[in-house]
């Protein structure tokens, strides 16, 4: 009896200790008034305009939850789609819709997908846009279908990898807990511990850079830093990382999109 | 890029107006150096006029030291919904643009 | 465990199936890496001086990911022994210049496809270690080299395995973490001399 209160506890427990963390603190106060909305109202008006040789909008873009339904779309990806047959995260499916709805070329839509301070990209402002609309809820990607659990385990197997001009796997920095690379902090991805409060913050506003980042540039960055050659925007591995942090993330609610330094 | 999209909310209080503005500027500090080694000529916001329904609440003067993108929150004495709120900035260049809402 | 149960049916098999102990590496056989590697190669495309043959896999990554960084005696120490003999050794005084050293160890840039192909730059050093105490902005992944040389002295042997550990950390341990600077081509000669000076000159700020 006493073992079971003790669990129940711990486990009502674990979440509070994430929010009251120094590290959540920071976010709570960062965000008060980050440039971030900017973003997301950016975002906005890039779901509803027309673009392309369709002369849509996004507006009829299934995230997931049906078309044109962004409410809890982010906390749901990655996932399964259908029409597809693929797992896709946010940025591949937002993909989808620019080249089906939109009839834009691939080439075209994926010319910038990683924006700069002085002029960010489509993808960074609908990322914005789309993440908000998650926030409050927990994040829950797809586990259910053959398919997302064959990337989950692709994922998984990815994360430790190791490969390249300086034999890194993503655990050679993100595998042992309380490690830094220079001053910043690594977390454990593969540990619910650390993956939760991390994916609950992505994609968010980088102060050092004055851009906003998302998962996809995170992976693509990850894998220049470690000395490989360059992940295709939307690649089956990019969204199989993706998948799998978000799944060891499960549960954490959303508090995205966010800030960092 | 001197003027790019402005964003304002404006939300009525007991007795106050709560304003944020999103600013779009690069807000160079003239110390940066560019890729190829040469700097980054100073371009920054100068100042900051803010008017209810006309008349000048808020005169700001803003200074290098301010980081791109600001975001200016402030909050005013008065204001009822519908009210309308202008913010306009100059900066360094003689460039200016200015946005207007109504109180929510 | 008893309660584990409805949870199980709940999430799918596959899930139980999963190892019980959350961000345990996962077991890999070499039809995996076989797998993943042809995934690498579907997945990614070459950008500047990154090409494709990065995604091969050498016979240290090879054993390395087919052991969780943790392979047999038999199989580490013949492999640790065919890396140490392909490092060319200089001959003579291998203590470079530290104050060149500082600024190949403060250096980040160096093998991406974003530097300029040829150009070497840096060993990224501070990325990982603790070296000048002066210096606060270091990574905590590899151990501090604070005093390296005061503990240590500045023989001949010292030098060559400093110069070697440099050069290929895998000849010393065949699964560390830290990069093949001189084998990867990161870092030429008098760059890892330099890098030595660093490390064993009495008067370097690492040794203050």
């Amino acid at each position: 009896m006493t073992f079971k209160l003790g669990l129940v506890l711990a486990l009502a427990a674990a979440p509070a200790l994430a929010q009251q963390s120094p590290y959540a603190e920071y976010q709570r106060m960062a965000l008060e008034n980050a440039p971030v909305e900017l973003f997301e109202l950016g975002g906005e008006e890039l779901w509803k305009k027309r673009q392309g040789p369709k002369n849509a909008s996004l507006e009829r873009c299934d995230l997931g939850q049906g078309p044109g339904v962004l409410k809890g779309a982010y906390a749901g990806l990655p996932r399964h789609f259908a029409d597809t047959d693929r797992v896709m995260d946010l940025e591949a499916r937002l993909l989808h819709c620019m080249t089906t709805l939109q009839g834009r070329s691939r080439q075209e839509a994926t010319k910038r997908v990683f924006g700069n301070a002085d002029r960010p990209s489509e993808m960074e402002y609908l990322s914005a846009y789309v993440a908000r609309q998650s926030n409050g809820m927990k994040i829950a990607p797809g586990r259910t279908h053959p398919k997302e659990q064959e990337a989950y385990d692709l994922g998984r197997k990815l994360f430790f990898h190791r490969a390249g001009a300086w034999d890194f796997s993503c655990a050679s920095c993100h595998g042992e807990e309380g490690k830094r690379i220079r001053m910043s902090d690594l977390p454990v991805l593969s540990n619910p511990q650390f993956a939760r409060p991390l994916m609950a913050t992505w994609p968010a506003y980088r102060v050092s850079t004055s851009s906003f980042v998302t998962l996809q540039w995170r992976m693509n960055d990850c894998y220049r830093q470690m000395r490989m050659p360059e992940p295709t925007f939307g690649s089956d591995t990019t969204i199989a990382l993706i998948a799998y942090m978000m799944a060891t993330a499960a549960g954490e609610p959303y508090r995205g999109p966010a800030i960092k330094r | 890029m001197a003027a790019g999209p402005m964003r304002m909310r404006a939300t009525q209080g007991a007795g106050f107006t709560d304003v944020r503005v999103l600013m779009t500027h690069p807000m160079e500090t003239g110390q940066r150096k560019d890729a190829d080694g040469k700097i980054v000529p100073l371009h920054f916001i100068q100042n900051v006029t803010v008017k209810l329904n006309g008349k000048v609440v808020v005169e700001a003067e803003t200074s290098q030291a301010v980081s791109r993108n600001p975001v200016f929150s402030f909050r005013i004495k008065g204001g009822a919904k519908g009210d309308k709120i202008e913010v306009s900035w100059l900066d360094n260049k003689g460039e200016s643009t200015s946005i207007e809402s109504a109180v929510a | 465990m008893r309660h584990s149960l409805p949870l199980c049916f709940a999430a799918m098999l596959a899930a139980c199936a999963a190892p019980a102990t959350i961000g345990e590496r996962p077991e890999v056989t070499t039809g995996d890496l076989d797998r993943i590697t042809a995934v690498l190669k579907r997945d990614f495309h070459e950008r500047g001086q990154a090409k494709m043959d990065r995604i091969e896999l050498d016979a240290v990554q090879r054993l390395c990911n087919l052991h969780s960084d943790n392979p047999p005696e038999a199989l580490a120490k013949p492999l640790e022994q065919a890396q140490f003999k392909a490092i060319p050794f200089p001959e003579g005084n291998l203590i470079g210049d530290w104050k060149r050293g500082e600024r190949v160890a403060q250096s980040g840039r160096g093998s991406m496809w974003s530097d300029k192909p040829g150009v070497q730059d840096g060993g990224s050093c501070y990325n990982c270690h603790q070296l000048s105490p002066r210096e606060p902005a270091h990574g905590t992944l590899g151990p501090s080299l604070a005093g390296f040389g005061k503990l240590r002295g500045t023989s001949a042997e010292m030098q060559k395995y400093a110069y070697g550990r440099i050069y290929n950390s895998k000849a010393y341990n065949v699964c560390s973490q830290m990069p093949r600077l001189g084998h990867a081509g990161t870092l030429n000669e008098q760059q890892i001399k330099d890098l030595v000076g660093l490390l064993l000159d009495p008067a370097s700020p690492v040794n203050q």
